[in-house]
């Protein structure tokens, strides 16, 4: 399996990170890692993973099913993930997790067809004080109103990205 | 730019240099005693060092609060094995919002502390567990962690002690299960993050079943200061038993959300009132969780108390990891009990029996409440099945789960009542689950 250069530099990185015997602990940065550049985790992602650290396809594969950021399906090119959890819930959270649904007409973990926006509903993302919070991708999005969550969404399917979408504050570089 | 304004009360020793600019760069840090702590901690026996903790009284800000001069002592010092330093930034716990500004307005007072655990037990390697929702972040300590080398801080010839310590961060792919530190140390050694028996602790046989000091960002964080001006210096700052500060989150019906750095034993209700403002539309206080959603609830009449670890353990609650979330009189706290139980169902690992049945049942339970369908005899079932969780698990997830979920029924059994017989949820408008 071939990766881009920088991946391939990461990868190296990673597996120098460990000592010559543990190289196993990169499992689960490689495979985050991977997914991103190849869209999903992917039979021949395991394998390469696998192969890689030392681990057998299958203790790649039990890792997989345990961790919630990693899915064997593609999501959407922008993954909009709303916080629910308790101090998100107590200013809003849940109001708007139901926009989100309303205004792209998904529902949780699906994607739309043409593949731009995936929703997710997800717990505590580290982002109390500042609820309730969003985030596309790895990027935080706080405080954010219904109002804003449409603008958001309407900016991500006329294909701005979301740095270009006004009103709509990012707070983490 | 702070993501929220900064408070006169604080008590600014860990997050001092959050509104220098460009106070995550190596310049910054230097031009602010930066590193010097760890220069005198080199010219220190592992004994010395360790005393000066213990002098401190700084305990685990994770949640636990387990004194950590003494949990490093715990580090067998003649054991053949390489030793190993493990920060737990795998900040999960709802509520909790800390350890993301410290990493990211002060990354190497991180690292400093990490060096001077590693000078404590003879450790030549540290690494960072970063969850991996913060992406960002470890970019930052990536950044910080070259800038360290670069500089000689870390590396083959740390400072020029002639002494060894390197460091790399580890990414996450989410699971709250892995801030429970046996847990935590399966997943960073490429594993489902099901957590260990213990004992052995860490400190025994953590990492590759070496000896490991595991602890959370903000502890270390506390160390340089403890070293710049000494154990007595940070024990002073807090209440008795309780050294030093902690960065508290404030969420919910408050004016003012936001991190604040306060010593340990400030008054809660001032902290609501003063720090953060006070009530959000002048609605009155019903309930605060002290320190993150494992915590068990306190009612508005149990909130006068110092915030420090024996004083909320007094009241039978737990300082925890310093997430303060307040509601007020329009929160449902059928709902609130719901939704934290929600949380604990999807995050069980699966690995005890009474934690992954407990949590879904009770989760099960919840709903049903919640949608006028419960049974006057399921107030009683929702709290002997929690209680059946208690002490009866690997980890302390099943604990987490059925405390507070204890404390909302007990406290809470009238609003428990008025669920009951189809009746629609009085607070439906204020607060609705959207799928639980």
């Amino acid at each position: 399996m071939t990766f881009s250069p920088e991946l391939e530099a990461r990868f190296e990185k990673f597996l120098a990170k460990y000592p010559a015997d543990r190289k196993r602990s990169a499992v689960i940065p490689m495979l985050i890692y991977g997914q991103d550049e190849v869209g999903a985790i992917t039979d021949e992602l395991v394998n390469e993973v696998a192969k890689r650290t030392g681990a057998t396809p299958l203790q790649v594969t039990e890792v997989v099913g345990f961790y919630s950021m990693l899915h064997r399906k593609p999501q959407g090119k922008y993954h909009v993930q709303v916080c629910t959890n308790i101090s998100c819930l107590l200013v809003g959270g849940a109001e708007l997790w139901e926009q989100a649904c309303r205004k792209t007409g998904l529902g949780h973990k699906e994607t739309s067809k043409d593949g731009l926006i995936s929703l997710e509903e997800v717990e505590c993302m580290g982002a109390c004080s500042w609820a309730p919070a969003v985030q596309v991708n790895y990027d935080f999005y706080h405080d954010v109103t219904p109002e804003q969550m449409d603008k958001l969404i309407d900016g991500l399917a006329a294909g701005k990205k979301p740095e270009q979408i006004a009103d709509v504050q990012k707070v983490s570089c | 730019m702070l993501y929220n304004q900064p408070n006169p009360l604080e008590v600014k020793v860990l997050s001092r240099r959050f509104t220098l600019p460009n106070s995550q760069s190596i310049e910054t840090y230097l031009g602010s005693d930066g590193y010097k702590a760890l220069e005198k901690a080199l010219g220190m026996t592992q004994e010395q060092i360790i005393d000066e903790v213990k002098a401190s009284g700084l305990r685990g800000r994770g949640g636990a609060g387990f004194p950590t001069g003494l949990k490093w002592s715990f580090v067998p010092r003649h054991s053949p094995k390489p030793k190993y330093i493990m920060v737990n930034a795998d900040e999960s716990e709802p509520g909790t919002c800390k350890d993301r500004l410290l990493i990211e307005y002060d990354p190497h007072q991180l690292i400093e502390g990490v060096i001077i655990a590693g000078q404590a037990v003879g450790a030549e390697q540290g690494y960072i567990y970063i969850r991996g929702e913060y992406r960002y972040l470890i970019d930052v300590m990536d950044r910080a962690i070259d800038e360290a080398y670069a500089k000689g801080i870390l590396g083959d010839n740390v400072m020029g002690s002639g002494r060894k310590f390197n460091l790399a961060s580890h990414s996450g792919a989410g699971a709250y299960e892995c801030g429970e530190e046996s847990a935590l140390l399966e997943s960073f050694e490429g594993k489902r993050g099901n957590p260990r028996i213990r004992p052995p602790f860490p400190a025994v046989a953590g990492c590759y079943q070496s000896p490991t000091i595991l602890n959370n960002v903000e502890t270390f964080c506390a160390v340089p200061p403890i070293f710049l001006n000494g154990g007595a210096y940070f024990a002073g700052l807090g209440s008795p038993k309780n050294g030093g500060t902690r960065l508290f989150c404030l969420s919910g019906h408050i004016n003012k959300p936001g991190v604040y750095e306060l010593p340990m034993g400030f008054n809660l209700m001032r902290m609501i009132n003063e720090v953060g403002g006070g009530m959000r539309g002048g609605k009155k206080l019903k309930a605060v969780i002290p320190g993150g959603s494992s915590c068990p609830v306190l009612k508005a009449d149990e909130c006068d108390i110092a915030m420090d670890y024996d004083s909320v353990a007094a009241a039978k609650s737990m300082l925890g990891s310093g997430g303060v979330v307040v509601m007020d009189e329009d929160t449902c706290m059928v709902n609130a009990a719901l939704r934290i139980m929600k949380f604990y169902a999807h995050e069980s690992c699966g690995w005890c029996i009474p934690c992954r049945e407990g949590t879904t049942w009770l989760k099960k339970l919840l709903t049903r409440f919640h949608e006028g369908m419960g049974q006057r005899s399921d107030i009683v079932l929702i709290g002997d099945l929690s209680k059946n969780m208690l002490g009866r698990t690997f980890c302390p997830l099943g604990d987490a789960a059925a405390m507070p979920t204890i404390a909302f029924v007990e406290k809470f059994k009238d609003e428990f009542e008025a669920h009951l017989d189809g009746k629609p949820c009085p607070y439906e408008k204020s607060n609705r689950l959207v799928h639980a």
